[in-house]
């Protein structure tokens, strides 16, 4: 009992150092930080307050729930038709999928800029075909369509898994109960997918709210919060507000990939 | 309850080749009786459960097969269309609803009003005997329970045929046992056409009016239990069904002349007058234990194994091959005691060429 209880603090002790020097440590200096200002601990109040502030979290959530909300839309819709289809070219569409998990948001940023740029392609078929040209890139859209694209491949590799996981056996059972398919897909198969849509997109909401390469690239008219974070530590050297906005930041995330955990009863882990 | 319909279904040449080129099923011609209990036993791999899906409408036929319930011919027709009440080894339960959820899911699809749905969810739950479990979730059912659920959910929209897939295999013996016997009462009473898909042929024998003995895709043989087991149409269903045990020797003087002595015919096969190698078969219980003395066979004990109601003995030196004979329980036998059998010609199998 107790060598048991030893054995396992010993297999707990690499963990300890590394969250004591990489995660409480600056944590704990960043929340100190964040009341360093003119205002004490009330400056976490005034990053809430303040109208700019506040509407780059209002901003930055909404991004990122319809971001959540599409990609798991598009995540499930592909990997139904991928994991039930077998057609010649399939493995390779499952790897182009998966490809901008090896992207920096930078050139995911990029790739907006190349596809609806000023001289992006969506912009030269427009005016080609309208005489007027389709700039999207540097707006909300094209924030959006970016952050959709880094976020596909998370979330469908986790939903391809849990979609293989399925007894086919559900599906024929509710068929043979007279079912159809739009039917059955309603009734059986996307309900016992929610565990993998909470982690999945638990993830990728997290993820989205963090992401910063992409937003930096666009250099977008709108602030998402990393962005804001960025400014005023880099330009206006304002480190209390930084630091406030930062531990905010984290709280929202981590209360989010909390709920999903306790909805599904499984761990989510936060990658990106 | 009842279900007026006892329909008969007939698969006319389905043979199955899947898309990877394997052949699950040779053309296959078999006809079921409304109302009958029909058994598909055979080895893993024999293309049981090929064809009840086809049965099902999981599976089209090669071109050329047809799959006909009474009249109407529905091979074209999509499960969901068809009107067969399905049962899985793996239960399949919709873990997202509840008991009465998953019973009444048919009836919800088919838009029966809310009262009238109650009411068929209750009449079947109260018929398995499940009516205290239906607002358990499924997580909280024992396979027993599960099965019985399945079964419900399956029974609840009145289908016109019953498949069963291996339904009990995932069972412990006991209660496999069990639900056999409520399973075969059940099947009795609704009247029913059932089409039962096992690898256990103890199950074959207890449910099925007919089995389908099944062998690589093709159908070794059809016939009830009793054929199948006393009268086997050849060697796979002979040795696939119980134990058999297998004699080879010279014909001589309507005698079957073996290592172990010579044992008597029967009259018919006797006044051939033929001679030359010839096989018969006998099964374990078909042999009587006597006096050495007495005896048309003498052997000896090579092993014996005490099971309580009777003892199963391998003998030496009857035939070329080891055979296996049942002795009662109560006498004791020692390695190596000469025993001494005889076997009534009429309990002898005889394989068709
Ligand atoms: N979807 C499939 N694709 C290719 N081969 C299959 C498929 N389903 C079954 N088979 C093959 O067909 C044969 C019969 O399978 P099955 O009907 O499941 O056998 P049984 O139920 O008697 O164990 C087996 O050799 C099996 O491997
Ligand atoms: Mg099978």
């Amino acid at each position: 009992m107790t060598r048991d209880r030893t054995r396992h603090l010993v297999l707990l002790l690499p963990l300890g150092i590394l969250t004591g020097a990489f995660f409480l440590l600056p944590t704990a200096r960043l929340i100190a930080v964040g009341a360093s200002g003119e205002a004490g601990l009330a400056g976490y109040l005034a990053v809430l307050t303040t109208p700019r502030y506040f509407e780059s979290f209002v901003a930055t959530i909404l991004l990122s729930l319809g971001v959540t909300a599409v990609t798991l839309a598009i995540a499930t819709a592909a990997g139904l038709f991928l994991q039930r289809n077998a057609f010649p070219g399939r493995e390779v569409l499952v790897a182009l999928l998966t490809f901008p998990l090896a992207f920096p948001g930078v050139v995911v940023g990029f790739m907006v800029i190349l596809l609806a740029g000023r001289q992006g392609v969506i912009g030269g078929l427009t005016d080609a075909l309208t005489g007027e040209k389709l700039v999207f890139a540097y707006s909300m859209a094209g924030l959006f369509m970016g952050y959709v694209y880094f976020s596909i491949p998370r979330v469908i590799l986790t939903v391809m898994a849990a979609i293989e996981k399925l007894d086919p056996a559900l599906e024929e059972a509710a068929r043979s109960l007279g079912a159809g398919p739009w039917t059955v897909l309603r009734d059986v198969v996307l309900p016992a997918l929610k565990p993998a849509f909470l982690a999945s997109g638990a993830v990728c909401f997290a993820t989205a709210m963090g992401a910063f390469g992409t937003a930096f690239t666009l250099a977008t008219d709108i602030d998402v919060l990393p962005m804001t974070i960025y400014t005023e530590f880099v330009l206006y050297a304002n480190f209390a507000t930084a630091a406030a906005l930062s531990i905010v930041l984290g709280a929202i995330t981590w209360l989010a990939l909390a709920l999903s955990r306790s909805l599904a009863g499984t761990t989510v882990a936060a990658a990106g | 309850m009842s279900l007026s319909t006892s329909m008969p279904v007939r698969l006319a040449g389905c043979g199955k080749t899947f898309a990877d080129g394997t052949r699950a099923l040779e053309p296959l011609d078999l006809g079921i009786a409304g109302g009958e209990t029909l058994v598909l036993l055979g080895p893993s791999g024999c293309g049981k459960t090929t064809t009840l899906r086809i049965l099902a409408g999981l599976e089209a036929p090669d071109p050329g097969g047809r799959v006909l319930f009474g009249e109407a011919e529905v091979t074209h027709l999509p499960i969901e269309k068809r009107n067969v009440g399905m049962v899985f080894q793996s239960y399949a339960l919709f873990p997202n609803m509840d008991v009465a959820g998953n019973v009444g899911y048919g009836l919800r699809v088919r838009r029966l009003p809310e009262a009238e749905r109650r009411r068929r969810v209750a009449e079947v739950l109260e018929m398995m005997a499940i009516s205290e479990l239906a607002h358990r979730r499924i997580d909280q059912l024992s396979g027993g329970q599960r099965q019985r659920v399945a079964l419900a959910r399956a029974l609840a929209v009145r289908p016109q045929v019953l498949l069963l897939d291996e339904p009990l295999t995932a069972l412990d013996a006991a209660l496999r046992e069990r639900l056999r016997v409520e399973i075969d009462a059940l099947l009795r009473r609704l009247g029913i056409t059932a089409i039962y898909v096992t690898h256990d042929q103890s199950e074959a024998m207890a449910l099925g009016d007919r089995i389908v003995v099944m062998d690589r895709g093709r159908v070794a043989q059809v016939g009830p239990p009793r054929e199948i087991y006393f009268r086997p149409a050849n060697r796979f269903v002979a040795e696939f069904i119980g134990t058999m045990n297998l004699l080879r020797g010279e014909l001589r003087d309507g005698r079957l002349v073996l290592p172990g002595g010579a044992l008597p015919l029967a009259g018919s096969e006797a006044a051939d007058g033929a001679a030359g190698e010839t096989e018969v078969l006998f099964r374990p219980e078909a042999a009587r234990i006597c006096a050495s003395e007495a005896a048309a066979l003498v052997g000896r004990v090579r092993s014996a194994q005490f099971l309580g109601d009777r003892t199963r003995l391998v003998l030496d030196g009857v035939a070329r091959r080891t055979v296996i004979v049942e002795a009662p329980g109560r006498r004791e036998f020692r390695d190596g005691e000469a025993v001494g059998l005889t076997i009534d010609p009429t309990d002898l199998i005889r394989l068709p060429d």
